[in-house]
């Protein structure tokens, strides 16, 4: 039995309550009141005094690079580092080696999870076999098998005829089709955002058409297909303004963006620092700007993390050689918190929104809610901790964090998973 | 001074130092004997992963006209695909008592790179796209050797804005003394938000016209294949300094080009050899130049240490 003392807990957007108690027995949220009665010896009280009490989190988008690249990340470090961000459900990308593009592969990584993983994974499987572009992945199986979207993220499907295809047939298994927008014949090379920045260091620019015209193309052929296209990583304007037009048109598209995107500047690779190096590439204020408010018009619909980790040593090498990626989980929340709600951009209430009705609705879920009789799983916030991204506090095989040596507001204290505690006054314990 | 990576975070003191100090070595340069002991004992190291004769001599003649053992390491493919990375490379001349190494990459950043991951001096000789300090700096030594002045001059940079480390060196160098730089080329080849740093041109017309140093860059003729440019004779008719386009040029105006030129697509043989030229007096000042920068990189009492 766990009991939190003092929760203000916020469910939704308008959802202010006052301070209550909250009562956890097994997996389940028996009760909410106030001054619900105390039994030290049964309970484990935690007081969530000056604190918020939140629906944990859900990832529509990482890379826990197991199996093949191990020595990155892998399901259980990877889930490890998402619990301790807050994060209870995260859907990994099939970018593997071997890739996820067939059953028997979906069925691995769940049976992997369920060995190793505090916290719920989830397999994306491949859009074309081998992630190649070039034939279409037995998605029906992979679905029967529990991958919950198809994507081959990393990679553009850079044939139309195929992406088409694909939309299509994923409609009989209503599976969403996570896009990764970018045209390669425009960004072949490019190391950074095509614009300022790239003109002052001389490193190889990307340009944002790389990005807006596949999310222009996709869009087109989810109109025609009336299939659900999900735009991943949505990094620039122009895509914002895309996505809105299509929304308005009625098309089934849903879109996320990443906390970096919605933070950091191109500027961040002055000095060529190869953690602020990402695909796509981070962009300019006004990108900035717009991706916000594309958050709270509701055009782009939910944050991914995008959670990529590299090891020290294909970050800290020449800029061109320098895999592209942040690691996010253990940054995402409290990124929001700093650059949208501390700014007033956003009520905390739009987070529970971000970070789990939205994106569990992409792929199907039901919301996470903080409700008697509902499963326990739920995080406690410090609104107001203020604490500095550090190698050394990263849970994270990986420490290649583009917010490293930033200084954040807010921090997940406590992250409870089906009334199991993984993470409790800023301790992981999972 | 510790290291030379690039002109942008140099200050204006630190140029008029290097290009002072150079003034005194290319007196030494006019000497018989051509030797000095400023780099007695000290071991200078060029590891060029791209070919440039040119520079790499340069370089190799001013440090052993001063006395440096010097060593050079051409790095014909990639030692990445050797399975040695550049940091394996840094360590390894690290032990082997590297003081300065010259480095030239085809990336940008590397010898920043290398800087934050050694303790010995690094002299960018050209990384990517991004800089080649001693070049501008050898431009600007010539400009003030013949103009008496590198200030609030008209200056234009004609051709592959873009990729030229050259062009942009000589920008950040130069735009620190109130100097007019325009530029100008296809439009294939002028980056973005340049316009922050210099006038674009229109025309080559009014890119010349009235400048005091018009500074004519190389083109890579492999450009054609990835449509930046079409062709070596379009590229001299419409961006080339041939004779059409002298008519706009005074008999003062400085014409200077990095080389190796390539004679008929970015200049003619015929505007090469007028007293207008600097390009052989720029081969020469090289040496001065890198001289000094050598010096400076070598002394504690130097700028940054
Ligand atoms: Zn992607």
């Amino acid at each position: 039995m766990i009991l939190i003392k003092n929760a203000q807990i916020v469910n939704s957007i308008h959802d202010k309550s006052e301070k209550t108690d909250i009562l956890i027995v097994d997996d389940k949220i028996e009760k909410i009141g106030k001054n619900i009665e105390e039994n030290p010896e049964k309970m484990i009280i935690i007081d969530a005094s000056g604190k918020y009490v939140m629906p944990s989190f859900t990832d529509i988008h990482c890379h826990l690079r197991e199996p093949g690249f191990e020595y990155k990340e892998d399901i259980k470090s990877g889930s490890r580092s998402a619990a301790a961000g807050g994060f209870t459900t995260i859907c990994c990308m099939p970018n593997t080696n071997p890739p996820v593009d067939n059953r028997a592969m979906v069925a691995y990584i769940k049976y992997r999870a369920r060995e190793v993983s505090p916290i719920e994974v989830l397999p994306v499987g491949a859009i074309t076999k081998g992630l190649l572009g070039e034939e279409l992945a037995e998605i029906g199986f992979m679905k029967d098998e529990g991958a919950i979207a198809i994507s081959d993220d990393g990679k553009c499907v850079m044939n139309a005829n195929l992406m088409r295809n694909a939309l299509l047939y994923s409609k009989d298994f209503s599976i969403p089709v996570i896009s990764h927008c970018e045209d390669t014949n425009l960004s072949e090379g490019g190391q950074i955002n095509l614009g300022y920045v790239s003109t002052i260091t001389g490193l190889r620019g990307i340009p944002r058409e790389a990005e807006s015209t596949i999310v222009a193309r996709d869009i087109l052929l989810a109109k025609e297909t009336k299939a659900h296209i999900h735009i991943t990583h949505v990094s620039t304007k122009e895509s914002v303004e895309l996505i809105k037009m299509a929304k308005e048109w009625g098309v089934n598209v849903t879109a996320d963006t990443c906390p970096h995107y919605i933070s950091l500047t191109e500027e961040e690779v002055l000095g060529f620092n190869t953690n602020a190096k990402v695909n796509p590439p981070l962009r300019t204020r006004e990108d900035v700007e717009a991706l916000i408010e594309g958050l709270k018009e509701g055009v782009i619909d939910c944050i991914s993390t995008d959670h990529a980790p590299h090891h020290k040593d294909e970050k800290n090498v020449e800029f061109n050689l320098a895999a592209s990626g942040t690691i996010g989980f253990e940054t995402a929340f409290s990124v929001l918190l700093t650059y949208l709600v501390e700014k007033n951009r956003f009520d905390i209430g739009k987070i529970v929104e971000l970070l789990n009705h939205n994106p569990r609705k992409i792929i199907g879920l039901s919301p996470n809610v903080i409700e008697e009789g509902k499963k326990a799983n739920l995080v406690i916030v410090d609104l107001k901790k203020r604490w500095e991204v550090k190698e050394e506090n990263i849970v994270s095989k990986s420490k290649n964090s583009a917010f490293l040596g930033k200084i954040l507001t807010s921090y997940v204290e406590t992250v409870i998973h089906n009334g199991k505690i993984l993470k409790k006054d800023g301790v992981l314990n999972c | 001074m510790k290291h030379l990576l690039g002109l942008k975070e140099l200050s204006k003191e630190d140029i008029i130092k290097i290009l002072n100090l150079a003034k005194d070595m290319k007196t030494i340069l006019k000497s018989e004997t051509k030797k000095t002991p400023h780099l007695q004992g000290y071991s200078v190291v060029t590891l060029f992963y791209e070919n440039s004769t040119r520079t790499r001599t340069s370089f190799e003649l001013a440090a052993k006209f001063m006395s440096a053992n010097t060593t050079s390491i051409s790095v014909q493919t990639s030692s990445v695909q050797k399975g040695e990375s550049l940091l394996d490379t840094v360590k390894t001349l690290e032990a082997l008592k590297t003081d300065v190494l010259i480095v030239r990459h085809s990336v940008s950043g590397v010898p920043h790179f290398i800087a934050k991951n050694c303790s010995f001096s690094v002299i960018n000789a050209g990384d990517g796209m991004n800089e080649h300090p001693t070049q501008a700096l050898l431009d600007m030594f010539t400009i003030r050797e013949r103009l008496g002045t590198i200030e609030k001059l008209k200056i234009a940079i004609i051709g592959d804005i873009l990729h030229s480390r050259v062009a942009r060196s000589n920008i950040w160098g130069l735009s620190k003394f109130d100097n007019q730089i325009t530029v100008f080329g296809p439009q294939t080849l002028i980056p973005p938000y340049i316009e922050n740093f210099a006038k674009v041109a229109s025309s080559l017309e009014e890119a010349v016209s009235g400048k005091d140093v018009v500074i004519d860059l190389r083109i890579q003729l492999e450009r054609q294949k990835r449509g930046f440019i079409t062709s070596k004779q379009e590229y001299y008719k419409f961006y080339g300094l041939n004779e059409d386009i002298m008519r706009y040029i005074s008999g003062s105006t400085m014409i200077m080009h990095p080389g190796p030129v390539n004679r008929g697509v970015e200049i003619s043989s015929e505007v090469m050899q007028l007293p207008n030229s600097t390009i052989e007096e720029q081969v020469t000042n090289g040496i001065a130049v890198r001289m000094a920068v050598l010096y400076l990189c070598t002394r504690k009492e130097g700028i940054y240490r």
